[in-house]
């Protein structure tokens, strides 16, 4: 064969990640995210492969010399490629396209105000890590100012009908007022051209009373409660400026917004951090004491040398007790039982829809961050940041240009460090501020915490599959 | 059970996009053989629309048709590319249908024509 002859057309295994549940193998395919049950002649086609690529005709009389009739063959080969299960391609990465930098919006988060009467330990707008320079911002949001950025969102959401506006701060029940009006303005707009509304709002629980507990269940805000467990555990951090623990506030008045407020779900956000890592004990006591509909943790967001950084022994045994949890919400979901563990939920609906990311979450794309005095943000971590700046709702509106530069820096393609990883449709390389905060990078990667994202997913594909197989019927609450 | 058996949305998506692509015609009598080569076939004949003309009424006939059966030849001719006996529309007979412009009551006015 000279140098200008095209070889014979090699397949090879697809990028893949194999994993097996009880006897049944399943593939998880990069970049797809579509998941497939190996049975049969698949499976030994699949497992051929290790020695080596092989052309079509030389893996028919492979199959044929074992028993398999060609026609069989060919038919399942032909499903295999289409599938990307088996490719013939060059073997470099595959990636989403990168999306025009007018990408339709769909969410604001307003930060209403930029002042708290709790001063947690962690927060990431107080702690030696903030990163926003407010010093010469208003303290709180007006109502030109937020009414701007409801026309920004309408304005720049192009076809969508359905719409979010997230309330946030700060502590955004400071700024209430603001937040009423605000949902008066956005409701009569949507009702002129025709869009739905959503809304949703986080708070520290401290100045809910029955009024704002009234309006939210009148508005069906969707509400995250920033909780961190009992009441020794929810006092180290999360307390006045004082240094009194929340936990005696906030308790009556969560659980008269939980018997008020019934249109819209009301969860629990749990940040851990290095003396807050009880998952089974916060878990139980956030269902038990207060019948949150779900409860979700996270990890404080934190550079390395601060006291409550969770370090890596730490991190595995969070992630041991998320485990535990995990398999009780799989034996939940086997019996047809709902369980409240949401970063397991948010994870099984990734799967099952099959989400292929191009970027890790909607930051800068279908949403963007609006500060008190009108700059927009990447997403509400970025509001008055050095970086990530998407210009002013008052001011013009957003900067498509640093918007467009935005995204280009930020796309899974533009992230190197991902490209061989398996676990990228789901993560996509990991939350911005994070990145900024541990590496002063917005884009780069957080390879400390990739073998624990991959161990976190195969867990999650594993429970997929046993429920799956074992009671199909539950993933349709999935279903997009 | 199928041999690589798609298992999640994404999946099952993918799958549907092969089957539509993949997709043939069979006439309604025909038995499919999808199940054995994984193909989809949709079903080929004129009662996927409502064409009155190709049945009968009541009486087995097709006096009391709502429309009259001659209709038949016409849409052979317009909708159709079934190898009705009509004429040849593109190269000999373009204006078979000049005075025929709705079939249900003009339909006597499509005349014979002699090659």
């Amino acid at each position: 064969m000279t140098a200008c002859e095209p070889a014979a057309t090699a397949y090879r295994q697809s990028e893949h990640h194999r994993f097996r549940v009880a006897d049944a193998d399943f593939l998880y395919l990069v970049p797809s995210g579509a998941v497939f049950r190996l049975d049969g002649l698949s499976k030994e086609i699949f497992d051929a492969f290790p020695l080596g690529p092989l052309d079509r005709g030389e893996l028919v009389s492979w199959f044929t010399e074992r028993r398999y009739a060609p026609d069989e063959i060919e038919a399942i080969l032909e499903e295999m490629t289409y599938y990307d299960v088996l490719t013939s391609g060059d073997g470099r990465p595959k990636f989403p396209s990168i999306p025009a930098g007018d990408f339709p919006l769909q969410r604001v988060v307003l930060n209403l105000t930029n002042q708290c009467n709790l001063s947690c330990g962690y927060c990431y707008e107080y702690s030696p890590d903030k990163i926003a320079i407010t010093k010469d911002k208003p303290k709180y949001m007006t109502d030109p100012v937020a009414q701007a950025a409801i026309d920004t969102l309408f304005r720049e959401s192009a076809g969508r009908p359905k719409l979010h506006v997230t309330f946030f701060g700060g502590e955004s029940l400071l700024n209430f007022p603001l937040m009423q009006s605000t949902v008066a303005y956005t409701d009569a707009k949507a009702a002129s051209e025709g869009k739905a509304v959503d809304y949703s709002l986080t708070t520290n629980a401290t100045l809910l009373t029955e009024e704002i507990a009234d309006f939210l269940a009148e508005h069906r805000f969707g509400v995250t409660v920033s909780i961190d467990g009992d009441k020794e555990l929810h006092d180290r951090m999360r307390v006045f400026h004082n240094g009194r623990g929340s936990y005696d506030v906030i308790a009556p008045k969560i659980k008269m917004l939980l018997a008020r407020h019934k249109t819209n779900s009301i969860g629990a956000r749990v940040t851990l951090s290095s003396g807050v890592r009880h998952v089974r004990r916060i878990y139980d006591h956030l269902t038990q004491e207060f019948d949150f509909a779900g409860v979700g943790f996270s990890p404080a967001t934190a550079s390395p040398d601060r006291l409550y950084h969770i370090g890596g022994e730490t991190m595995d045994d969070i992630l041991g007790e998320f485990a535990d949890l995990a398999y009780e919400y799989r034996d939940h979901a086997l019996k047809g039982r709902h369980h409240r563990f949401t970063n397991v939920t948010d994870t099984l609906k990734e799967l099952h829809s099959g989400v292929s990311k191009a970027y890790t979450c909607g930051a800068g794309l279908g949403m963007l961050g609006v500060g008190t005095s009108g700059d927009i943000g990447a997403c509400h971590r970025f509001v008055d940041a050095p970086v990530a700046q998407m210009g002013n709702v008052v001011k013009g509106g957003i900067d498509h240009e640093a918007r467009r530069e935005f995204l280009e820096q930020h796309h899974i393609g533009a992230r190197p460090d991902c490209h061989t990883c398996w676990v990228r449709p789901v993560c996509a390389g990991g939350c911005y501020h994070e990145s900024f905060i541990n590496h002063g990078n917005t884009s780069a990667s957080l390879l400390k915490q990739c073998d624990r994202v991959r161990g976190w997913i195969d867990l999650c594909l594993h429970i997929y599959a046993e429920i799956g197989m074992g009671n199909p019927k539950f993933l349709e609450r999935f279903n997009d | 059970m199928k041999s690589l058996q798609p298992f999640n949305q994404k999946a099952r998506n993918m799958e549907r996009v092969r089957f539509a692509e993949l997709g043939d015609v069979q006439a309604l009598q025909q038995e499919s053989d999808a199940s054995k080569s994984g193909r989809v076939y949709y079903p080929l004949g004129c009662t996927l629309s409502f064409n009155p003309g190709w049945e009968v009424d009541v009486s087995g006939g097709t006096a009391g048709l709502c429309q009259p059966v001659e209709r038949d030849l016409f849409d052979c001719y317009l909708g159709c590319a079934w190898p009705a006996q009509v004429p040849d529309h593109v190269s000999n007979n373009p204006s078979w249908t000049d005075k025929c412009s709705a079939a249900v009551n003009d339909w006597r006015n499509v005349d014979v024509v002699y090659p």
